[in-house]
């Protein structure tokens, strides 16, 4: 009885809490930092996993943001601030850390979350006070259904990963396959999704679908079973860490067929965990380091030479966002006000960025072109 | 594709043994949950990485190391986080929830120090080598790991019963009253038996680094979930219990996936604890009152 009265009142206390915070929301938007307007910065918020399972994603997202900044900063057309909150992978962290961006630090617009679980979950706050929102790595269907407000440069998986499988499916002939998704992520959930319909468009029958969960590092079960169906290739959407143990695990096995990934296989980390199991592994990206540009040789370089390794594609992509972010600040000549910067960003088009010509269509999702990726010898090349 | 997939789950359940077994002592003796030994089995995964990668020492002399390192940890953790609670008349929740501190504070540490990625052993250490028997293909990892978890749990259950010293830990866990009244330095008894289930959660981290090939600041928790799963399946503080309660908990998984969905491998390896823990309250191996090892 006493447990429970106590549960009880937590359980109101937070509610409480929660709806105060929700309610300052809508308040103080138009509020502008006095401080920030002086020195004519414009200040923007990031809500990145900087911490926990997934710091990785994060950390590339920030290197790749402070090396946009301080180019930026460097040309001076618009001079950037950059304040970063860490969200942990958590959705209520994520909300509780874009209620401060834009509360308390006053943001004119926000770049994150990391996930697109986190995006569902604090989005609607951001749009709600009307604070632009920009995911740079949210993935999955839905993201800019959640309003006005909510962009997102990341290429969607519905039109990556059909791109891939197609490639796949004619490069190789599949007619079989076998597919395995990590079940508790709103992002990999919905990348499956999107690769069963695209199997079923390309008439490829599935012999079987497993399940494992982020964080997991024993999959001998599933591809043990697996392997006995023998499949022509086999399908996986999952973030690197996971998908990396799986081609090992395949390959230890004696699975020799092409794997074709979801969004998590675009990382140099997944060829630096799995080694040469990694061969064959099929991606679609927007990012593609080795493409021949004078713009994407400059990224690489200098990120290099800044953090002695080959941008991601988190890393990419959080660049081009703050640079979209400040030819947005440009046009609409105010670091401040948030409603210009909403408008001013949603006619963004012909962008050229280090992840190809970039343009918002009607609904906030980026159109471009993605190039399908393969793994060979230990590199990403293009697969033709 | 039976017999391979009883051989994952006999290897799966090992990496649990081998990490219960480490939950089980310090249970046994001290009757509380050391929360921060997936931590310390996750500390003793990156020293034999260290070792491995930058001192290039063999695999084993590493596995020695991370034991070593694990067991002076394991001592820190008895004098900082557990002994000055035993002194005072405290509630028994007290070291659950300092060894909980413990497990936060090294996870942070872990990630400060070695970063968020996952890194691996380089090839050729032990990992990567693979035996075909028949239908069965098995890594000499997962031999080594069975091999060790089982040779620890004899030599553990041969030291308890019937050294001197195995015999001052079996009357400390009786009653550290009645111990210290015998003439027995339990002080001294608690702190070799902490630093001892630490250098197995050491040598544990290191065989499991080996066996999935990725080590990571966050690869304790689940790890340690699972190990206390075990404990209680195996019936606290029971080292037999331990052992074949995390066996049963791997087959029952990989059998799972195997023959059924694998969205309900948790599900189902937990519903049979509960199925087990609801004929046995007392855990497999566990007496009612008293008595353990």
């Amino acid at each position: 009885m006493k447990k429970g009265l106590t549960k009880w009142l937590t359980g109101m206390m937070i509610g409480t809490l929660l709806l105060t915070t929700a309610g300052c929301g809508g308040g103080s938007a138009p509020a502008a930092n006095s401080e920030s307007e002086g020195a004519g910065a414009a200040k923007i918020g990031v809500v990145a996993y900087l911490s926990g399972g997934g710091a990785a994603y994060g950390q590339s997202q920030k290197e790749g943001l402070d090396l946009a900044k301080d180019e930026i900063n460097a040309l001076g057309k618009v001079k950037i601030d950059l304040v970063y909150e860490d969200s942990r992978g958590n959705n209520t962290e994520a909300i509780n850390a874009v209620n401060k961006l834009i509360n308390k630090d006053n943001v004119v617009a926000l770049i994150g979350p990391t996930l697109s679980g986190e995006m569902f979950a604090s989005g609607p706050i951001a749009n709600q006070s009307e604070v632009p929102i920009m995911g740079t790595s949210t993935t999955a269907e839905g993201i800019t259904d959640i309003g006005e407000f909510v962009f997102r440069n990341a290429l969607p998986e519905s039109s990556a990963v059909p791109q891939a499988v197609k490639m796949a499916v004619q490069k190789y002939n599949l007619k079989k396959v076998a597919m395995m998704y990590s079940s508790n992520n709103d992002w990999a959930v919905s990348g499956y999704k999107t690769m069963a319909q695209a199997l079923k468009d390309n008439g490829v029958e599935v012999l079987a679908t497993e399940t494992f969960a982020d964080k997991d590092t024993d999959f001998s079960a599933q591809l043990t079973k697996i392997s006995s169906l023998k499949p022509d290739a086999i399908m996986v959407s999952s973030l690197y860490q996971e998908a990396a143990l799986v081609l090992k695990k395949a390959r230890e096995i004696g699975i020799t067929v092409p794997f074709v990934g979801t969004n998590g296989f675009n990382s140099p980390e997944l060829i630096k965990i799995a080694g040469q199991a990694a061969d064959d592994a099929i991606v679609a990206s927007p990012w593609y380091p080795g493409k021949e540009n004078e713009k994407i040789t400059k990224f690489v370089t200098d990120y290099k030479a800044k953090y002695n390794k080959i941008p991601d594609q988190f890393a990419a992509q959080s660049y081009d966002a703050l640079y979209i972010y400040a030819s947005a600040l440009e046009k609409a000549g105010s670091s401040t006000d948030r409603a210009k910067l909403r408008d001013s960003l949603a006619t963004i088009k012909d962008f050229q960025g280090v992840t190809g010509k970039f343009a918002f269509d009607e609904k906030r999702n980026p159109l471009m072109d993605a190039t399908v990726l393969i793994v060979k010898d230990g590199q990403f090349t293009e697969l033709k | 594709m039976f017999w391979q997939q009883l051989v994952n789950g006999l290897t799966l359940g090992s990496t649990y043994s081998l990490v219960a077994l480490g939950y089980t002592l310090i249970m046994g003796v001290l009757n509380i949950i050391n929360m921060a030994h997936g931590e310390v089995f996750m500390f003793g995964a990156f020293v034999g990485l260290f070792l491995v990668n930058y001192l290039k020492v063999n695999i084993f002399v590493a596995m020695a190391g991370a034991m070593a390192a694990s067991a002076l940890l394991g001592i820190l953790l008895e004098m900082l986080a557990l002994r000055p609670l035993r002194r005072r008349a405290v509630s028994d929740l007290a070291p659950l929830i300092s060894t909980i501190g413990v497990s936060i504070f090294l996870e942070n540490l872990a990630l400060k120090i070695f970063g968020p990625q996952s890194q691996a052993f380089p090839a050729g250490a032990l990992s990567g080598v693979q035996l075909q028997l028949g239908p069965i293909r098995i890594t000499l990892v997962q031999i080594v790991i069975l091999g060790i978890s089982f040779g620890l749990m004899f030599v553990l259950r041969f030291w308890l019963s019937k050294t001197r010293v195995g015999k001052a830990i079996r009357t400390t866990a009786e009653s550290i009253e009645t111990a210290n009244l015998l003439g027995i330095n339990t002080n001294k008894i608690i702190l070799l038996t902490v630093a001892l289930a630490s250098a197995l959660g050491g040598i544990a981290g290191v065989l499991v680094g080996l066996s999935i090939n990725a080590v990571e600041p966050t690869m304790g928790l689940s790890m340690g979930l699972k190990g206390l799963a075990v404990l209680i399946l195996g019936g606290m503080g029971n080292i037999t219990g331990a052992m074949l309660g995390g066996l049963i908990l791997g087959i029952a998984e990989v059998f799972t996936v195997a023959y059924g969905a694998s969205s309900y491998r948790d599900a189902v390896a937990f519903g049979i604890i509960i199925l087990i823990l609801f004929i046995r309250p007392q855990g497999l191996f566990g007496k009612r009152q008293g008595g353990r090892f």
